[in-house]
Formats: C-alpha cells, structure tokens, sequence
C-alpha cells in the first residue's frame, strides 16, 4: 500500500537481496524435507553412494513394506494417538475452564491465583522429586503418567485467559447475569460456542505437544506394549535397534538389498515419513491457529 | 490496568469489616468460578507444589522406605561433593557454552528473517516460505535426532555428501567432541528460526504506516526505514525474549542432547541436566541429583532477576 510510490534503484537492489535471502531460507529449510521423502523411496544403494541427490532414483516401496510390517510401528501408533486423545481432553477440560475463571474481573483473589499459578514457570521441584511423587502415586508405567503431571500447561493457560478477556465483550456476561444465568450456564453455553476458536488453538497446541512427547514416556514407561510412537523411533532411529520384522531377510529380497545398513537407512528414512506424515500434512491447514495462538500470548507474554 | 486490579487488592488488606463482608458475599455469589478453577488448580498444587515440598531431599539422605519426612538431614553435603567433582567445571563449562552459543546465532536470526519477511508484499512467494520455514518445528525431538544422525552418517549421509561434493575433507560430526555444539545450535537453527519469527511479525504489524509514508516523504531507503522505524518498533520484544532467554542459560533443553549424546562426545555433550537424568533416574542416586538440579534452577533464577534488573536500569522494558 505504502509502496505505490516508485522503489528507487538503492531499494530495488535492496528487494532483490531480500528475496535471494529469503529463497535461501525456503531452499535450507525443504532441502533435507525433500530429499528425506524421495530418499524413503530410493533403492538404499543410490542414497548411500551420493548418487540420489534431489528425485527418487531406483523406486523400491520396500522401506515402506518393512515399516508396516513391524508391529511395533502399529502398536505404537494405536498408543500415540490413545495418549493423544486423551490427554489433549483432559488438558482442554482443565484449561479452559480456569483460563475463563481467570478472566472474570469479580473473582475475588484473582491476582493471587494468578500468582499461585505463574510461580511454577520460574521455579520447580525438578526432575527426580517429580518422578519420586509420580511413582509415589503409583502412576508408573501406566498412561496417566504422561497425561496429569503435564495436565495445565500455564502458557497455555495465560494464552487462553487473554482471549477470554479481549475477544469475549464484558457486556454479555452482564446481560446474561441480568437474565439470572449462573455461571456454569454462561460458560458451557455462551462462552464455549463463541470461543471454537481458541478451543481449535489449545487442541493443537496440546496435541502436538502429547503426539511428540518422548522423555516422560521414557522415564514412566516400561511395558514395551504400551510405548508411543516416539519411544519406538527412538529404538530404530537412535539406538539402531531392528526387530525380527524390519530386519529380517528373506531370500527374494536378500539379493536386491545388500548389506543390512543399506536395509536400516531405508527403513529410517521410510519410518521418519510415516511418523511425521500426519502432522506435517494437516498443519499447512490449521497454520492459521497456530499463528494466531502464539500472537495472542505475545500480547501479554 | 495492571495498577487498577493491583490497588483493588490492597484494600482486602485494610479489612474494614463492610468490605470484608462484602469479599465474602462476593466469594459467594461467584461459587461457580472457583469450582471452574479448581481442577487447574489442584493439578499445579499437586504436580508442581508437591514436588517443590520434596526438594528438601536435596539437604536429606533420602532413603525411599523411610519417606521424605523420616530420611536425616545432611546439610550442604550433596552440593559439596557436587562442587568438588572432577567434572563440576565440564558440566558447568558445558551447559553454559551450549546456551551461549545458540544464543549467540540462534537469537538474531528470527529478527533477520522477520525484517525480511516484512519487507515482502503478502503473496503467494512469502506464505509459500512463511509456511514451509515454520513447518520443522511440528518435528519431533526424535525425529529431529534421527535426521541428524543420518545426514551426519560418515559413511551415506546427506551433508556429508554434500561437503565432500564442495571438495572438503567431512569430519565426524557425530562423535568428535569439537562438532558437538555446533551440530547441536545449526540443528536447532534449522527447526526453530521460522517459527521464532511469528512473535516479531506480530510486533511489526503494530508499527504505524503513517511513520514509514513520512519517511518515504522524506527520502528514507527501505534500509533507513528497518533500521529507525522497525527495529525500534520490536524492540520491547526483542528485549523481554532476551531476558527470558538469559534466565533459562543453565536450562539447555537435555532432551535432544540426550538424543545425540554418545560415548564418544560425552565430554562437550554432558549438561547438568543430562547428568541429573543419569545420577538420578539410571543410578538411583536421588539426593544427589536433586541437589544438583536444585543448583541448576537457583542459578537460572538468579540469572534471570540480574539481567532484569540491568535491563530496567538501562531502558523500561523490563519484565516486572
């Protein structure tokens, strides 16, 4: 709007630097994305000796195979999206009633609730008395392990409280109130329906978080059945570990595939797509929530 | 309005008994809220109060059977074993150059790209780069390790490719305790700069277009207007990330040096966290490692009140 006036050759340089810097970051940053995707379906010998570089070289689906034969990847699937579903309900029901609680100007002690909850982003008790506590309650290797210790997060909880205040007009809770609606009324049927908004950034927020968590599922868990996701790409892509599944070989593929660690770089960059392949797929659509969550919480943050 | 809630406060404390009735009448007619509250509440007083209560198993010889209450005092003993350690300075050395370094490159970045991603008229080529930079940071922690372990692979990876294409001798990233930190800071580069933009770009859109047709008037480049409209603009921003920033310096985030962490570069790779993770949780050395996690968050929390302090001395951004 501002640039209807002729750029001068000193800007019109400048502009042309800009966007080379600009394509340089978009180039770094897909670079490796792209090259991940066709390397999950390149035969393991062209990816090792350099030979594919950008498109896919030598097609094999046989990564892929070998993934969805593992059950782990299966098991670990069904866990992630359970804890996920879960966690992220128990999160939302305790987030966005207390962020609205939060935003009323008559709740009486309202700075020292607020009080109460900020001091636990400056201090904690740590990892080890969070553990002991956790195992105390006798929560160890069950799932609610990984979902109440994290249950409100208080960035989240400042997030949505600012939404209440700003995007919510004062002037129909007072209407309301006039109508002699209480409070649980107001909130469960005027407040939520006006705020899917907020409600779609706190699910998003929440469930990237629980769909991505490892550590507390490595520090809780110790049945093998009931490992996310996460722990078990933390086996195949960190500790290198193969089941009997993804590596066994059977003769007809013994001769196509030839060494082991060609077989487990395939296998890796395949399991990467797959783990990665549902978040990264829905964000370009929901990237407009997310934006507006970290922009509501820079407002007071 | 800070002020405003703040001086309504004060008045429970004159307690005139008309306005304590009346915090009472109110307390009531608003039951509803606190019941709204008390999930949230109870979930912070119990898994994060609770736990600051078993901090004092730091100054305790903390025997399980015994409880937290039962074990005996020890005093400072855990903290000076700690501080008297051979590896006291390599963990402190450690965690300190990490925070530092990623601070040192990973900090301005999001500002370069945010100015230069404002400078772009909206259009099809910026939110193609807007959406594909922010995207890595939906990576997880665990993939992002993977990544790196298999681009860094001496033998097939990626960059390693890459490098000796550009006719350079690769050196082995993953297990030469010199590349450690800067494997760790470029990869955190590469998975957090765009996202780390969104917080500047929504300072920017506050800036006033008045400002920058004046200064258009005026003859001002694109470069003069960044440099005496914009930046000053995101300054407030730039200042409070800084600060949070500092306080959380002893804070390197251990779950992907975890990650990357292996025998071999366990002497630039092992943070004060990590070794918490390892006394406490693998060794069973409880009282031990609290201490030394008791340590860590006394320290950030220092760190940051200081450079709160100088930073309001200097200029009125500060956080309280």
């Amino acid at each position: 709007m501002i640039t209807a006036i002729r750029e001068t050759r000193r800007d019109r340089i400048f502009l042309a630097f800009n966007y080379l810097f600009l394509a340089l970051a978009l180039l770094i940053v897909a670079y490796p994305v792209i090259y991940m995707i066709s390397a999950s379906v390149s035969s393991p010998k062209f990816v090792a000796s350099g030979e594919m570089w950008l498109w896919p070289k030598g097609i094999t689906l046989e990564g892929y195979e070998r993934v969805f034969r593992d059950p782990r990847i299966w098991s670990g699937y069904g866990n992630t999206i359970l804890y996920t579903v879960v966690g992220t309900m128990v999160n939302l029901a305790v987030t966005l009633p207390a962020a609205y609680a939060l935003s009323r100007r008559d709740l009486s002690g309202r700075n020292l609730f607020m009080a109460f909850f900020m001091v636990t982003m400056f201090f904690s008790g740590g990892l080890v008395p969070t553990y002991l506590l956790v195992k105390g309650l006798g929560l160890v290797n069950s799932m609610w392990a990984l979902i109440l210790p994290g249950a409100t997060s208080i960035w989240n909880l400042i997030v949505c409280r600012t939404y209440f205040q700003t995007a919510i007009p004062k002037e129909l809770q007072e209407a309301a109130e006039m109508d002699g609606c209480s409070d649980f009324r107001l909130f469960f049927y005027i407040i939520l329906p006006l705020s899917t908004s907020i409600i779609a950034v706190m699910a998003l927020f929440y469930g990237v978080g629980h769909w991505n968590n490892y550590f507390s599922a490595m520090i809780y868990l110790s049945n093998d059945a009931k490992y996310p996701l996460q722990l078990i790409l933390r086996q195949i892509l960190v500790l290198q570990e193969m089941s009997s599944q993804t590596g066994a070989f059977d003769s007809s593929t013994a001769s196509a595939l030839n060494s082991r660690a060609e077989v487990a770089a395939l296998v890796k960059y395949a399991v990467i797509i797959v783990s990665t392949l549902p978040v990264i797929a829905v964000y370009p659509f929901l990237q407009r929530y997310f934006v507006q969550g970290v922009m509501i919480g820079s407002v007071k943050g | 309005m800070q002020k405003s809630t703040l001086t309504y406060d004060q008045s429970h404390l004159v307690l005139k008994p008309a306005a304590r009735r009346r915090t009472g009448k109110k307390i009531l007619r608003n039951w509803q809220l606190y019941i709204l509250l008390a999930p949230a509440f109870l979930s912070i007083f119990i898994f994060s109060y609770i736990p600051m209560y078993g901090v004092q198993i730091a100054f305790k010889n903390f025997i399980p059977v015994d409880g937290i209450s039962g074990s005996a005092w020890v005093g400072f003993a855990h903290f000076e074993r700690f501080f008297n350690s051979y590896y006291f300075w390599d963990l402190l050395w450690n965690t300190l150059s990490i925070s530092l370094y990623g601070l040192a490159i990973g900090f301005p970045l999001p500002i370069i790209l945010a100015l230069a991603f404002n400078e772009v008229k909206d259009g099809m080529f910026k939110r193609t780069v807007q959406t594909v930079t922010y995207a890595p940071h939906f990576i997880s922690m665990v993939v992002m390790a993977g990544m790196i372990i298999t681009f860094l692979s001496p033998s097939s990876g990626m960059i390693v490719h890459l490098i000796e294409a550009l006719g350079f001798h690769a050196p082995d990233f993953l297990t030469d305790p010199r590349w450690f930190k800067t494997v760790y800071v470029l990869s955190d580069v590469w998975q957090g700069t765009g996202w780390g933009t969104i917080i500047y770009l929504a300072a920017l859109t506050g800036v006033d277009p008045g400002l920058h047709e004046a200064a258009i008037l005026d003859g001002a480049s694109r470069l003069q207007r960044i440099r005496y409209i914009n930046i000053p603009a995101i300054l407030p921003t730039i200042t409070i990330l800084l600060i949070l920033n500092m306080g959380s310096l002893l804070g390197v985030g251990f779950e992907k040096i975890l990650l990357l962490q292996n025998p071999l570069n366990m002497e630039s790779s092992d943070v004060i966290s990590t070794f918490v993770y390892r006394s406490g949780l693998l060794d069973a050395q409880y009282s031990f490692s609290t201490a030394v996690g008791l340590f860590n968050s006394v320290v950030n929390a220092l760190l940051l009140v200081m450079v709160n302090q100088i930073v309001r001395r200097t200029s009125e951004n500060s956080l309280w």
